[in-house]
């Protein structure tokens, strides 16, 4: 079935994505945002709670981070917006309609960029609009048999952002690559915390199929539930197949949204869609229109910061990296600023410790976070340290391997470099006379690689090198020791 | 413009509400004659005139992203017809 339907059909999908605005208190009252363990109903108002007689007043941080997203995912910013209801009924809307944006949002038709197999591919962004969280319901099935829900209503009011990108996207890695790259402008500019698992960033991918060089959209399907890249993944992965299968088999595809059953590997059915109209939307009557001056818009974007790509390109140019080092530094605004801190302590022109500082970040420390499942800006390494390190190696105080040693010690305790180094007597050793010491040791216990070497085999000098390192502990600069050998080797027998 | 009983039935529905036999009668008569407003007032002529969406002429009325204490928990839930802890309680809520 796989490698027929590959031939003869195309993966069609378009995502909406929901994402929970980094604000201090709710979209359209003063009520503090709830962190995730929060007890139930404990950051509620009159106004979230939906009761009679309230106002609701725009949260305008808000909506400057909803135009900041617009203009990082190159939006265009009309000079009017409104907002509308949305009616329907659900326990967890409580006041029965929604509101939210319906046709004057605050930003549309953009585009993001991104990255598949080394190809660049360009998905276009429809909208960006802003709406309000619903409450959140627990289903309980009691032992009695008695079947009810428990509704919590400090999620309701939130600021949602809702981004709805074109159907250009192609298959289930190009979704897993927008995701991400929608994450991560998501973060850099502070919009969102955009983590999927804690529920503050949501997608629903619409997928469908089409003959391949046909024209006309098949029917589409919404997938919900999903929680993590894992799942958007797997779900139109799973959905691709099932809609092949049903067209094939002379099925037709029911306009429906699934639900994603991890558990089950598959997607169930969820109710019917109901169709736009019946949210019967009108203009929210108790917000005014906003208007969106050009001089509101441009000062949004001199707050915004440098995106990740600008960030990637510079690199290259600036401190001539890599583009995999670039690339991976500037992966997220933490680990970009740590490395552009580290840099800037031992003197922005010197290219050489902007090397040295890619490949600590990208190396050891990686290994050490990503082992600990840990992010760079809670770690108790900081740029001052890494860069203390940095320059007990430059000054050649401490060798390659001693300097992982005590990199791993200010890691697991924040202790200075200086001091560790100090108090472990790792200093390197760096006078040929200190060194003379050993190397006499250890010519004189290694009779025959020392009568190898003296014939000629001149192979023999590494086991000799290596067997004074042991002795050193590692302290010893391997150049230095080499020379000595060598002049010792030389020497009278 | 009289409404058919199959537009009120939808209305009903959307708006969850049951309709007796009596009822439909009464509300089809009253929506009809809502939508005849409407009607009359399609007849002004807006030639020439912006769409607006609201008959007040303010702009950008907005807050400062700041906190206020929220309700104690035992009054936002003082008025709960049924609750079960902190939560209010309400019928299950299954996929139609």
């Amino acid at each position: 079935m796989t490698t027929t339907a590959a031939v003869r059909y195309e993966t069609v999908i378009g995502i909406e994505v929901h994402a929970q605005l980094l604000t201090l208190s709710k979209m359209f009252c003063a009520c503090p945002v709830p962190s995730l363990d929060s007890p139930p109903n404990s950051h509620v108002c009159p106004v979230c709670l939906g009761m009679p007689g309230v106002l609701p007043v725009i949260n305008k941080h808000a909506v400057e981070l909803t135009i900041m997203t617009g203009l990082a995912v190159n939006c265009d910013i009309p000079p009017e917006a409104k907002f509308d209801r949305k009616n329907y009924h659900y326990p967890d809307l409580m006041k029965g309609y929604q509101i939210s944006q319906y046709d004057l949002p605050l930003c549309k038709d953009g585009r993001l960029e991104i990255e598949v197999d080394g190809q660049t591919k360009r998905v276009g962004i429809t909208r960006v609009h802003l709406e309000e969280d619903t409450a959140k319901s627990m289903h309980v099935a009691a032992p009695t048999g008695e079947s009810y829900s428990l509704i919590d209503v400090n999620r309701s009011g939130l600021p949602l952002m809702e981004i709805v990108s074109e159907p250009d996207i192609r298959s289930a890695e190009e979704a897993r690559a927008y995701l991400q790259k929608l994450r991560q402008v998501l973060r850099y500019i502070g919009a969102s915390r955009a983590n999927m698992d804690e529920g503050n960033m949501r997608c629903e991918p619409n997928v469908s199929i089409r003959p391949l060089g046909s024209e006309p959209f098949g029917q589409k399907v919404e997938l919900k539930n999903i929680n993590s890249f894992k799942h958007a993944y797997d779900a139109i992965k799973y959905e691709v197949a099932r809609q092949t299968q049903v067209i094939e088999s002379g099925g037709r595809v029911a306009q429906e949204t699934r639900g994603w059953r991890e558990d089950l590997g598959q997607s169930v059915s969820q109710r019917s869609k109901e169709y736009a109209n019946d949210y019967r939307y009108f203009p929210e009557p108790d917000l005014p229109t906003l208007t969106i001056s050009r001089e509101w818009v441009e000062e949004i974007r001199t707050r915004m910061p440098e995106l990740a790509d600008a960030k990637e390109r510079r690199f290259q140019d600036q401190y001539g990296l890599s583009a995999y080092d670039a690339a991976v530094l500037a992966e997220t605004r933490a680990r970009a600023d740590f490395f552009e801190a580290s840099v800037a302590l031992g003197g922005n022109d010197n290219p050489a410790r902007a090397k040295s500082a890619a490949n600590w970040i990208n190396g050891e420390f990686a290994r050490l976070l990503n082992a600990d499942n840990a992010d760079i800006e809670d770690s108790k390494v900081t740029p001052e340290l890494l860069s203390e390190l940095l320059d007990l190696l430059d000054a050649g105080t401490i060798s390659g391997k001693t300097a992982k040693d005590v990199f791993e010690q200010v890691y697991r305790a924040g202790i200075s470099p200086k001091r560790a180094v100090q108090e472990s007597g790792l200093i390197q050793i760096t006078s040929a006379d200190e060194v003379s010491f050993a190397v006499e040791k250890v010519i004189q216990e290694h009779a025959k690689p020392v009568e190898d070497y003296r014939r000629g085999k001149e192979e023999a000098i590494k086991f000799l090198v290596g067997q004074v390192m042991r002795e050193t502990k590692g302290r010893a600069r391997p150049d230095i020791v080499i020379q000595v050998l060598k002049e010792k080797l030389n020497g009278s027998p | 413009m009289p409404l058919s009983r199959e537009d009120v039935q939808h209305i009903a529905r959307l708006a969850r509400v049951g309709l007796s036999e009596r009822d439909m009668e009464h509300f089809s008569e009253q929506l009809s004659q809502i939508l005849d407003y409407f009607e009359r007032l399609q007849q002004v002529d807006t030639e020439g005139v912006p769409p607006t969406a609201h008959t007040l002429s303010l702009h950008n009325v907005m807050r400062a992203d700041e906190e206020q204490p929220p309700l104690e928990p035992e009054a936002a839930l003082a008025n709960a017809p049924l609750r079960e802890g902190d939560h209010f309680r309400v019928r299950a809520i299954l996929e139609e």
